[in-house]
């Protein structure tokens, strides 16, 4: 297994743009909030852009006013002359301020005001990864930071996060939309002539089913934005070939399962088809021992044999001499063996686990972090987190 | 004599033939046992935060509620084919398969809601477009409305999902009992709440009418809403605020299960294990267990023991707060193994053991 380093790659200057990918519930926000925090504290310019930080994660992070703009964090080491900023996306304010910087005030609020944009803008699948992305475009061109981390959306594949932003472009200036809300046109028109012929059938029958309110507010939320900015899809290729320049690198979490390593393994070969940079796999919450030479099998028999001590104690009922220990003691030192023995059963599986991901995927540069007892949910969690991500 | 492939099969209970197709003339609804949690519920819908185990939960259920010779669908409506994935069998159609039986002779049938494929069924019913539809397919169409009306994709699945729950054949219900793997907790309440969102874009129409049939069976006691959760602080937080949520728009919050649980190391009346399992006590008990007791075995055991004793107790917060809801709470286990089929019929018993099935 190749290490992956952590240090190396926060520390050097050409990395500036690092994402946080994997399926839900990995650790991708823990991931990114640590690595900006650790790579802040070794010297560098710091924002870290977090989609759905726990609750006490952003309050420790100082994430209380839900802005949308970066946030300084305090009681950050910053002798090094590094910082960091913070900052929670909020996507349908993003998806607002795109409106709001390209359209003159009346017909923004003509935009704001479209029920179809309203519920485009809170509820479409995939606006959050566009929007991410979108955010990750403008914090990008402030030039203010020489590093952006960014964590990406909750979705259950990390795939949605290369896939959905595209699938919104593509939608929303797709030649359906454009057919539907310019239909006057399709009549006369060579190339869409064919269509004509079913175009009244569909058109009938999807305003019957979605009503033709919605419809018609397609059709003027289109027109409102095709005379104001350009396409859709040009805005979403433009941000999606920052994640291919030079200086950005993926970073994909998993936990040391086979659902999210197989998650992770789609994601790296999809990366390779992409030609976007992968910096390696970070392995989040692995179990380990220091008491490995205790094996499992022989853990379960000292406490299989402690457990039918501990019965015959209380059997024969009497005060255990001296130097005897009680049942009960003898019950908890058996529980302790068998959790140990189960600790070795998860730590076996992940080991298993990783080395299948390892042989199938050699080139993958791979770190360590281990399942701490309890979250994380402030920044010395979040240091410690930094700390086995850069010496392992 | 050697076994042949089909012996193997019979040996396993629970592996069926996926393949077996749905033949609902010859059997129907049983009587019930009346002593489960949930009796008179036809439609369970499983929610939680995503990787809390909806899909294991819901099939456990689904098995659970199948067992003594009932029958049961589970459905998949968020195209994941995790129901396959699951049962380790191929991909799952647009229509009902027997993918396991459940102790004492029930059958758990999968259905995976396909919303382009349910979208064209009703389109078909109420226009009956014939190969018009695909054409609509071809232009991506049917893809467009579901797309472009988030409330109308919901219509669709939540619409299946309640027709399967009130199918009858022959005079009684096709299945005792539907269980939905269902969108995450973050979701669920606007997804199950199709009614405001359709009211608000399809005002007319038969899918109007279709979704005030689909609420009056989601607002009714026929359904439950379940929340699967871990004893984690960002879970825990969502079950909370997704009862909340849940309550105030009506719907009908069913049960809590709490999956991927930890034993506590001893009884509950002493849990703090960390304190008490000294040095010299676990020394002596090593010793009596036949295990050189020598120093660095001894703290790592110990600092083993106290990690799982700020889990347990990280955990026993996460507890109160999911008892605090006043809802049926449900436990399971943490499978060290991982999961395969063998684990899910123990995580089906362990909710009939509880009482859920
Ligand atoms: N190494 C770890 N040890 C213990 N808990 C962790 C670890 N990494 C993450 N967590 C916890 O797991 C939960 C999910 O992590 P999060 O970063 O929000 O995942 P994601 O963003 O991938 O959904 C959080 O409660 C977090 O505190
Ligand atoms: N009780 C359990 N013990 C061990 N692993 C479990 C348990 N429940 C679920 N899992 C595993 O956790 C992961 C997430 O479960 P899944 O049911 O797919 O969650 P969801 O549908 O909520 O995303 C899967 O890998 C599953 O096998
Ligand atoms: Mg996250
Ligand atoms: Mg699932």
């Amino acid at each position: 297994m190749n290490r992956l380093e952590i240090d190396e790659l926060i520390d050097d200057p050409g990395t500036r743009i690092l994402v946080c990918c994997g399926s839900g519930g990995v650790g991708k926000t823990t991931t990114a909030a640590a690595l900006g925090l650790r790579a802040a504290e070794r010297g560098r310019n710091v924002v870290v852009l977090t989609i759905d930080p726990a609750r006490r994660l952003a309050q420790s992070m100082g994430l209380t006013e839900l802005d949308n703009t970066p946030r300084r964090v305090v009681d950050v080491d910053e002798t090094k002359g590094g910082s960091l900023h913070a900052m929670m996306l909020d996507m349908k304010r993003t998806f607002d301020e795109i409106v709001e910087q390209h359209a003159d005030p009346e017909r923004a609020q003509q935009i704001l005001d479209n029920p179809f944009y309203q519920s485009l803008s809170s509820s479409f699948a995939g606006t959050q990864e566009y929007m991410a992305m979108e955010k990750l475009g403008q914090l990008h061109a402030t030039g203010e930071w020489d590093l952006i981390v960014v964590d990406t959306p909750p979705s259950r594949s990390a795939l949605d996060f290369l896939d959905a932003p595209q699938r919104l472009g593509s939608f929303l200036d797709g030649r359906l939309i454009r057919i539907l809300s310019a239909p006057a046109k399709v009549g006369g028109r060579g190339a869409l002539k064919f269509l004509s012929a079913g175009m009244g059938l569909m058109t009938g029958a999807l305003s019957k089913v979605v009503g033709t309110h919605l419809l018609t507010d397609i059709q003027t939320f289109v027109a409102a934005l095709d005379t104001t900015f350009g396409g859709f899809r040009k805005r979403a290729d433009a941000t999606y070939k920052l994640l291919q320049a030079r200086g950005t690198s993926f970073l994909v979490v998993a936990a040391p399962e086979k659902d999210a390593l197989r998650e992770a393994a789609y994601f790296v070969d999809r990366l390779g088809t992409e030609r976007m940079p992968l910096a390696g796999l970070v392995l989040n919450r692995v179990h380990a021992t220091r008491a490995g030479r205790l094996s499992a099998e022989r853990s379960l028999a000292a406490a299989e044999a402690l457990t039918e001590q501990a019965e015959s104690a209380e059997e024969a009922g009497g005060e255990p001499d001296g130097s005897a220990s009680r049942p009960a003691d003898l019950r908890l030192v058996a529980g302790l063996l068998t959790l140990h023995a189960e600790r070795l059963r998860v730590i076996d599986r992940e080991e298993r686990m990783r080395t299948r991901f390892t042989s199938i995927h050699p080139e993958v540069w791979v770190a360590e972090v281990p399942a701490l007892p309890g979250d994380v949910h402030d920044l010395d969690g979040l240091r410690v987190i930094g700390e086995s991500l850069g010496t392992g | 004599m050697p076994t042949t492939r089909d012996d193997r099969r019979a040996e396993r209970p629970g592996r069926t033939r996926w393949t077996d197709a749905v033949n609902t003339s010859t059997t129907g609804a049983r009587t019930t046992d009346g002593n489960a949690d949930w009796e008179g519920v036809r439609l369970h819908v499983v929610s939680g935060k995503g990787g809390t185990g909806k899909t294991t939960v819901a099939a456990a259920l689904a098995l659970a509620l199948a067992s003594g010779g009932r029958r049961t669908l589970l459905v998949e409506v968020e195209g994941r084919q995790g129901i396959a994935q699951l049962f380790d069998c191929p991909h799952l159609p647009y229509e009902d398969r027997k993918i396991a039986v459940a102790p004492g002779g029930g059958e758990v049938y999968a259905l995976a809601i396909d919303p382009e494929e349910a979208l064209l069924e009703y389109l078909d019913m109420f226009y009956h477009l014939g190969r018009a539809g695909k054409g609509l397919k071809k232009l991506g169409a049917i893809d467009f409305a579901t797309t472009i009306a988030p409330g109308l994709r919901d219509v669709l699945l939540t619409g299946k999902a309640c027709e399967s729950a009130r199918r009858r054949t022959h005079g009684r219900f096709a299945y005792d009992a539907v269980v939905m793997d269902a969108p995450p907790t973050g979701r669920i309440a606007r997804f199950l709440n199709v009614n405001t969102e359709v009211a608000g874009l399809a005002k007319f129409g038969p899918i109007h009418t279709q979704a005030e049939a689909v609420m009056g069976v989601i607002r009714s006691p026929q359904t439950a809403v379940h929340l699967v959760t871990l004893l984690e602080e960002m879970p825990v937080q969502e079950t909370v605020d997704g009862v909340t949520e849940l309550r105030q728009s009506g719907l009908p919050a069913g049960g809590v299960v709490i999956n991927m649980a930890r034993p506590p190391l001893q009884a509950e009346d002493e849990s703090d294990t960390g304190q008490r399992l000294t040095p010299e006590l676990l020394e002596a008990g090593l010793v009596a267990g036949g295990i050189k007791p020598t120093r660095p075995l001894i703290s790592s055991l110990l600092a083993e023991a106290d990690e799982h004793a700020s889990r347990i107790e990280l955990e026993s917060t996460g507890r109160a707060l999911v008892r605090g809801l006043d809802l049926p709470v449900y436990e399971l286990p943490l499978l060290a193994d991982g999961m395969d089929l063998g684990g899910l019929y123990r995580l089906a018993e362990a909710l009939r053991e509880q009482g859920m099935a």
